[in-house]
Formats: structure tokens, C-alpha cells, sequence
């Protein structure tokens, strides 16, 4: 054990260098955010994540930023335990039916200023289980959408450099 | 005794052959054949590996463990109403409350009629059946089995859980800090799946197949191939038979990596997710080299592969095999060597042996409790019946054993990916493809028993002259696995549920559909 701490510590860090913020989430998100809103976040996010009906692929690759590879924390990101300490909620799934009241709960308890991130193509355009008698379809059919990162599932990349966009367009003065 | 009377001998004497079932038999019963069934179920050891619904009949499939025989049972029930088999298959419970929710069938003398994915929510009642029916104007609350006794409280966690995580319901009765009952509610995540298969050709439905749980969408696929295969008689190119098993276990090392870090995490020692999250990190990426997607979600479909292992393929495969040889025995010698983890994990979440047997249920958790099997020795597929393997079995039943039974996992897929990668060269390259179109001139039935990371999913399809799928039922190990955690946490604290239901680590979509 003691080995391997000290390996870890002369080795140098593992993480790799971040993408840079996604341009058209960054576009996207420019209109979205008033000035006091990004005084309020400065240069940090806390992301609660709602699994509305996800195949858990999308889970898979957000828990992979967590790894000390992608080191989501480096950049001031957090994924926290409860919607009350969130300023974003990253959904993902083509919102079953089932879920739907779960989620609006959960934005309901997320105190504002707050996002909406839909990661996912279930999440954006409901996927492959659009239009089935279970779902309701993308996230937007439920709520305001501020952001999309489309995959299936999104790469960590592709996640981090929208999260990146997120942060970006919200400290920007 | 158990398993004195061969199930192929009572099948025979109450049912009648259903042709161009593949590649195990399938009988239909009569009313009195089914109630026949159920006494010899009562009377032998035969595991049930699936039931699932159509309008106006029901189907359950059976396994005798010693022999590995595998069959198929039906029922016609024109007025939607079938002798329950859940008090001699207490599993069989939660799937017949789905068939009733999405078929409408009546599962008559069942141990428990609540509705189990209907959450009166669809806006329809039914929805597969014939004849959807109105929701009901102002369903009341779901009723939770009641708990009585002095000094009881309820926790109740769910859907939405505290991590990232997928989402459903569990309800703790607890003494002070220990659990003296969990119930689980599930369906949360219940996307209709088989209703949205229904009417696609082979190809499309594969899709959805790679979607019923991410994290086994290699094994899902898989076992939708090869049903449909089995259905309409294909032979699949040997190569891809081949590819097939090394993305089936490259994704069962990543699993097991990621949730044996996941475990030392839960219990304070997160040193190890960081160290395993890393590893798992280089699994992924290789198969994406490999296979151009991290989960390789869509590279199996029926008829074979979708993409060939590029040249530096077998390359990548041998360095990451030995990369983790070199990085994955020395944290397994820390998780050994913890006392702090280990007073976590030794006789936590234990479950019995018996338990596990009557259930039917596979993977890490039936094996950790002794039950000795693995779909891919048997009833066995290709290309494992030529590739050196052992499985790992413990008696222990608790989450240290799960853990161990998962770490032994690892180190015989590392072999398993060596054998494949070093034989797979003797494959002829340029007159093989690594897929064949599917003769979509026949219809049929096909079924495919197949070992995921997490256990067996069955898959059974039904396909017309059209290559067309008009039924599909593919049943993720989770469903015999998700009762038992029930009993797991029982008389454990409330703090070590996390620790069980990872050891566990039980698909709510896979679950769900
Ligand atoms: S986008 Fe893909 S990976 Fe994500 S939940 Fe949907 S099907 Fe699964």
C-alpha cells in the first residue's frame, strides 16, 4: 500500500489534459445565462445527475470523469448527493414515464439560479425509445433544456468539454 | 429427491412438440400438462430461467441443472388467466406481475397480484396486450408489505438515490441501525423495450438489444444474435464468433474492475477506485481502439460482428493483458491485506445457499453461495468450448466472497483474452467476414442462454417470413438476483447497504426494460 502511494506521488499526475469547451454548447449556452447568475457561480458547479430512465451506458461514462484520468474536481466541478446543493442537474435517459414525476420533484428541490443539462441522445431526442407508450421523449418535453451533449453514450471528452462550456460561459463577465 | 425425474421424461408425457424451435425444444401444454408442471416443479430441482407473456398465452423456460437440458413451456390462455407458479418458483413472482402489467394475464393463486412495472403512469393499462385499457381514474398509493412490532421505523431511499446511480425504491424497516426488512419497488427506468421491438427487422431491434443495460450491452447483444440465429438457422462466420468473446470479456473485466473499486469505495477506502477506476480506464480505451466504441455497444449483431479487429489489434489486447497482470495482483493484495475493509465485507449481505439454488440465480452472487454455474460452460456456446477457463466458486455468500469471486473473474478473462487474441491469427482474414446477411426467408423461434458479466440472460425471440421480430423476451440476470438482496440486508445495518447492493451490482434498466 505504502508502495503505491509513493509510486503514485513521484510518478507524476495521471490526469490528462482537459478538451477545450465545446463551441456549440458554448454558443449555446451564451444567450442562457444573465450576469447575476454567473457572479453567483464564479468558477464553480455542483452537478446533481438524474437517471430518468437511462440505459446506464450514460452513467458509466459520467462516473468515468470522476477517474483520476479526467479528474472532473480539477476544474472546480462536483457531483453532489442531494438537488438542494446543486446548481445543475445533468439528466440522462428518454424520460420513462415512471420517472417523470421523480424528476420534476428534483428540479423542483434544486434551488435557482439553475441548469439543465441533458446528456444523452436519449436525453436530447429520446432515442431509440422515442415515441414508445413508456417514455415521454426528451428531456425538453418536461423541462427547459440549457445545454446538450449528444452520444450514445457521450464520450468523457464530450462530457467534460460541455460541463467546461457550462463553467466558461458562466464566469465570463 | 431432487431432480429425480428427467425434465425431457414429464415433458414428454404432457406436452406436445412446437416445430422450428431452436435450438431447445419447446412444448405446449394444456391446462391440466401446466398443473402437472407445477407439482414436478414442487418435486425437482429444475431452475426456472425465464416466464414471460404474449396476448393469450405464457411461456416459462426451464434448466435442469445436473443434465444442462433446457426447455421451453407454453400455455395457451384465451381468457388470460394461467396457474401462478410462484409458490413453487418464488422467482417466477415479479415476472409474472409483468406479464400481468404489460399483458394483462392473470397469474391465478400467485403469492403476491400487486402490479410490479405498472406504475399507473403510461397513460394506458396493458399496453401489449390485444386490448390496451384506460388508466384507472385515481390509482391509490402502492401498498408495501406491511411491518409490525415495537420500536420499527421506515427509511424510505428512492428513486432518485443519493450518487450517480440508476433509479428505483427501496423501503427499510429498521431496529435502531439494523435492517429487519428491505422491500424494493422497481420499474422506474421501465422504457418499454419489448413493446418498441416488436415490428423491427432483426437489425433495428438489435439495437434496442444493446440498450437494455449499458454496462452488459456486449452480452445483451449477444444474446439477441444469437437467438435470432438460432431462429432462423444462421451460421455465423468463425472469426466472429471469436470477436464476440473477447468483447464479452474485455466488458466483464471492466465491470468487475469498476465495481470492485466501487465496494472498497463505499466502505471508506477509496484508494482503491481511484487505482481500479484507472484500470478500468485503459480497458475501455483499448476496446475503443479496438472496436471504435468504449462499451462496444452495437459491434455484436445478429449475423456477426459489425467491425473487425484492426491490424494492431491483437497488440493492444497482449499489452493491456499484461499491463494489468503487472497493476491488478498488487491491489488485490492490499484489499486482502486491509483489516479496515475486511471488517466491511467478511459476513456482510451474506446469503445462503439455498437461496440462491431456489431462485436460479447466476453470476457473481450465485456463485460467491455455491451455486456452481456458468452459461458459458453450460449449457455452453462457441467458441469457450475450446478455450481453457475455470469458474470460480466460493460458499462464503457474503460481499467479500462476491468480491473474490469477481477478482478470480478478471485473472481468467486476462487468459481467456490471451487464448483469443493468440489463436485468433489461425483465422483465415480475407475469406471470412466477420458477418453474413440474414436470410430473412423463414421465420422462427430462437433462444440463447448467455453468460454476462453480472450472470445468464436469456433472450427468446419469435421471427416472421420477414426477418421481422413479433416477439422478444430478453430477461437480464438481475431479475433473480434483485430478491435476493432483499435478504441480504437483513439483520445488517442500515450503513452496509451500499456495500451489498454494489457487491450485487444488479441492473435496474436490465431489470426495468
Ligand atoms: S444515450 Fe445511449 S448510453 Fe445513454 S442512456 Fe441512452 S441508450 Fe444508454
Amino acid at each position: 500500500m505504502l508502495k503505491h502511494i509513493l509510486t503514485s506521488l513521484t510518478s507524476g499526475p495521471v490526469t490528462e489534459t482537459a478538451p477545450a469547451p465545446a463551441d456549440p454548447a458554448l454558443a449555446e449556452l451564451a444567450g442562457k445565462l444573465d450576469k447575476a447568475a454567473r457572479a453567483r457561480l464564479g468558477r464553480s458547479l455542483s452537478i446533481r445527475e438524474v437517471d430518468a430512465g437511462s440505459c446506464n451506458g450514460c452513467e458509466l461514462e459520467i462516473h468515468a470523469l470522476n477517474n483520476p484520468v479526467y479528474d472532473l474536481e480539477r476544474f472546480g466541478i462536483r457531483f453532489v448527493a442531494s438537488p438542494r446543493h446543486a446548481d445543475v442537474l445533468l439528466v440522462t435517459g428518454p424520460v420513462a414515464r415512471n420517472m417523470r414525476e421523480a424528476l420534476l420533484r428534483t428540479w423542483d428541490a434544486t434551488p435557482g439560479p439553475k441548469w439543465l443539462v441533458a446528456c444523452g441522445d436519449c436525453a436530447v431526442s429520446g432515442g431509440l425509445f422515442a415515441g414508445g407508450y413508456a417514455c415521454v421523449g426528451p428531456v425538453e418535453a418536461v423541462l427547459p433544456v440549457d445545454l446538450r451533449i449528444p452520444g450514445c453514450p457521450p464520450r468523457p471528452t464530450d462530457l467534460l468539454a460541455g460541463l467546461l462550456a457550462l463553467l466558461e460561459t458562466s464566469a465570463a463577465r | 429427491m431432487y431432480g429425480e425425474e428427467p425434465l425431457f421424461g414429464l415433458l414428454n408425457r404432457i406436452g406436445t412438440l412446437v416445430e422450428g424451435h431452436r435450438p431447445w425444444p419447446r412444448y405446449r401444454l394444456g391446462r391440466d400438462g401446466w398443473l402437472r408442471l407445477i407439482e414436478g416443479l414442487a418435486g425437482n430441482g429444475w431452475s426456472l430461467l425465464g416466464l414471460w407473456g404474449e396476448p393469450k398465452a405464457v411461456h416459462a423456460a426451464f434448466r435442469e441443472d445436473f443434465s444442462g437440458d433446457v426447455a421451453v413451456v407454453s400455455l395457451d390462455c384465451p381468457q388470460g388467466r394461467f396457474p401462478s407458479l410462484s409458490a413453487v418458483r418464488p422467482a417466477a413472482n415479479r415476472l409474472e406481475r409483468a406479464a400481468h402489467d404489460l399483458y394483462g394475464l392473470v397469474a391465478e393463486r400467485t403469492t403476491d397480484p400487486r402490479s410490479w412495472l405498472d406504475h399507473d403512469a403510461w397513460g394506458v393499462r396493458r399496453p401489449l396486450s390485444d386490448q390496451p385499457a384506460a388508466p384507472v381514474p385515481n390509482p391509490g398509493p402502492y401498498t408495501f408489505l406491511p411491518v409490525e412490532g415495537e420500536g420499527l421505523h421506515q427509511i424510505p431511499v428512492g428513486p432518485v438515490h443519493a450518487g450517480i446511480i440508476e433509479p428505483g425504491h427501496f423501503r427499510f424497516t429498521a431496529n435502531g441501525e439494523t435492517v429487519v426488512r428491505l422491500e424494493e419497488r422497481l420499474g422506474y427506468v421501465h422504457r418499454g423495450v419489448e413493446g418498441l421491438m416488436q415490428g423491427k427487422p432483426a437489425a433495428q431491434a438489435a439495437r434496442l438489444a444493446a440498450r437494455i443495460s449499458g454496462d452488459a450491452t456486449v452480452a445483451h447483444s449477444l444474446a439477441f444474435a444469437r437467438a435470432v440465429e438460432a431462429a432462423l438457422g444462421v451460421e455465423v462466420p468463425a472469426r466472429a464468433v471469436w470477436l464476440r468473446a473477447l468483447m464479452a470479456e474485455l466488458e466483464r473485466i471492466a465491470n468487475h474492475l469498476g465495481d470492485i473499486g466501487a465496494i472498497c469505495n463505499d466502505a471508506a477506502f477509496a484508494f482503491m477506485l481511484a487505482q481500479t477506476s484507472q484500470l478500468r480506464e485503459r480497458v475501455l480505451r483499448t476496446a475503443d481502439a479496438c472496436f471504435g466504441h468504449r462499451l462496444m455497444m452495437d459491434r455484436v449483431i445478429p449475423g456477426g460482428v459489425a467491425t473487425d479487429l484492426p491490424e494492431r489489434g491483437a497488440g493492444l489486447l497482449l499489452e493491456l493483458v499484461a499491463e494489468l497482470r503487472k497493476r491488478f495482483p498488487p491491489l488485490v493484495a492490499i484489499y486482502d491485506g486491509k483489516a479496515s475493509l475486511q471488517d466491511r465485507t467478511v459476513t456482510t449481505g451474506f446469503v445462503s445457499a439455498e437461496l440462491v439454488t431456489r431462485f436460479g440465480a447466476g453470476g457473481h452472487v450465485g456463485r460467491a453461495s455455491g451455486r456452481d454455474q456458468d452459461a458459458r460452460r453450460s449449457p455452453g456456446y462457441a467458441p469457450y468450448d475450446e478455450l481453457a477457463f475455470e469458474v470460480p466458486v466460493l460458499t462464503e455468500g457474503d460481499v467479500n466472497a462476491r468480491v473474490w469471486v469477481r477478482i478470480r473473474e478478471v485473472e481468467q478473462s486476462l487468459s481467456l483474452i490471451e487464448q483469443i487474441v493468440t489463436r485468433l491469427p489461425a483465422i483465415s482474414r480475407g475469406l471470412d467476414h466477420p458477418s453474413v446477411a440474414l436470410d430473412s426467408g423463414r421465420g422462427g423461434e430462437g433462444m440463447a442462454l448467455v453468460e454476462s458479466f453480472r450472470g445468464e440472460i436469456l433472450t427468446w425471440v419469435r421471427l416472421d417470413g420477414e426477418g421481422v421480430v413479433t416477439r422478444c423476451h430478453p430477461r437480464d440476470p438481475s431479475w433473480f438476483q434483485w430478491p435476493l438482496l432483499e435478504a441480504a440486508i437483513g439483520g445488517n445495518i442500515v450503513a452496509d447497504f451500499p456495500l451489498c447492493n454494489k457487491s450485487f451490482s444488479c441492473s435496474y434498466a436490465g431489470h426495468d426494460l
